[in-house]
């Protein structure tokens, strides 16, 4: 076993062992997937972010166009600040609605941003100001039994126009919580 | 006298587990020992570097082939299993992060420490068992040359150097076995199976964590070869007898120090 050949053999070994770290930091991990490219970063505040994590994505039109930097509480308005870094390619009206959907039935949650119609552009630092918060289960099944209890009790009354007037407000209200995420 | 006779029986039964305690305690000490008269004496395994390299080959290169098959093999396994369970609940395409996570995290390090402590740990304790027996050992130190710096050092460089590549290498192969199985054979989608993998596994946590262990392992593993052969009685029974306990003592040991790691890692 000369010199040169166990040279040879070590050299291969370890270059497939740096091949291989490097393999997986690339393909298996995040290492590459941080940032493509540059951002500008732009704040909401949401009442409630359920289950948002940061480094969620943030997508419009279901294309991911950038990334959730930070969530932090402001006790002054007891609302969640989230910090979103957008792709510097893609734009967004400045009253764009910012709301947090649920990939699947039971995925994990991600910020839709929809645009709206403004000609001035969010740049950096500013504050999307129109937010929808996350859906919490436990509020939606509590207003619909809630909505369900006054539709019996509207139908063991008599059919007044004032009973016709309560049922269409608690139709439209549950059919507004069910915004189909993307 | 027929009270005293059962007493001195268990007398005599406590003295030999106190004795063996006791030699074992030693033992653990003189392996600490060699421990740090290697690392003091380590220049010389880099200033000659051909000497590790030559190690290296002997522990890593020729464990490659084992290495590679086995983590096919667990790789596929994984997949099967995993993808075996996830379909009832409907979530078949979280089998990337199942087969990834699953291998960087534990399997990758675990494993192949055992195989290496039963590949590259018993030849490096045959090795220096049977240069004890045949007093090579002991013709070195007669000519002034130290033995530790000489034989046993480059052999702990290179168990230390060849452990966190063959667990990456592991890992790595594994998935792919496990790609291989998911994607073209079951038919989970393949976009979804790299895409999730990507988004669940972190490479601090789980990457980063995965070579510490594998270093740690390498260094518990290495040593436990290289002083079992060191210590071992200078008969042929003596060299098979320290090479089954490299295998048994290096296994414990890993699994021990993998579950006081990971408790270590998942609080941090």
């Amino acid at each position: 076993m000369d010199r040169t050949k166990i040279d040879l053999w070590v050299g291969i070994f370890v270059a497939l062992g740096v091949a291989s770290l490097l393999g997986l930091a690339m393909k298996v991990g995040n290492l590459t997937s941080g940032k493509i490219g540059e951002t500008y970063s732009v704040t909401a505040a949401f009442e409630n972010v359920g289950g948002l994590k940061s480094r969620a994505p943030v997508k419009s039109a279901g294309v991911v166009v950038g990334r959730v930097d930070n969530i932090a509480f402001n006790s002054k308005t007891y609302e969640a600040i989230v910090t979103i870094y957008i792709d510097k390619r893609y734009h967004f009206p400045k009253d764009t609605f910012a709301n947090i959907y649920t990939a699947g039935l039971l995925g994990e949650q991600y910020v839709g941003l929809e645009a709206g119609g403004d000609e001035e552009v969010l740049k950096n630092g500013d504050k999307i100001a129109k937010t929808q918060d996350a859906i919490v289960l436990e509020k939606m099944i509590s207003k619909f039994l809630f909505s369900k209890a006054s539709e019996t009790n509207a139908d063991a009354k008599q059919s007044t126009s004032t009973t016709q007037q309560e049922t269409k407000p608690a139709v439209a209200k549950s059919t507004e919580l069910g915004d189909p995420p993307f | 006298m027929t009270k005293s006779n059962p007493l001195i029986g268990i007398i005599k039964y406590l003295q030999v587990i106190g004795h063996r305690m006791v030699e074992r305690i030693w033992r653990l000490g003189a392996g600490a020992r060699l421990f740090f008269l290697t690392i003091i004496y380590s220049g010389e395994s880099f200033k000659r570097f051909h000497l590790t390299m030559r190690e290296i080959y002997a522990t890593g290169v020729l464990s490659l082939l084992i290495i590679i098959v086995s983590a096919f093999f667990v790789g596929m396994v994984l997949a099967l299993q995993g993808y075996n369970t996830l379909q009832k609940y409907g979530s078949s395409e979280a089998i990337g992060v199942l087969v990834a996570l699953s291998l960087v995290r534990e399997l990758g390090p675990v494993v192949t420490a055992l195989l290496f402590a039963g590949r590259a740990g018993t030849a490096i304790t045959a090795e220096i068992g049977l240069m004890k027996t045949t007093e090579q050992l002991s013709a070195m130190e007669m000519m002034a040359v130290n033995p530790i710096a000489r034989v046993v050092a480059p052999r702990f460089w290179a168990g230390v150097i060849s452990m966190p590549i063959l667990a990456t290498l592991f890992s790595m192969v594994g998935i792919l076995g496990g790609y291989l199985v998911a994607v073209p054979l079951i038919g989970v989608d393949e976009g979804a199976f790299w895409s999730q993998m990507q988004a669940n596994v972190d490479f601090q946590t789980d990457i980063v964590n995965g070579v510490i262990k594998s270093l740690v392992f390498g260094v518990a593993c290495t040593m436990i070869a290289l002083f079992e052969g060191f210590d071992a009685p200078p008969t042929a029974e003596g060299v098979s007898r320290a090479t089954t306990r490299t295998v048994v003592i290096s296994s414990l040991t890993v699994l021990g120090l993998d579950f006081v790691l990971t408790s270590f890692m998942l609080v941090i």
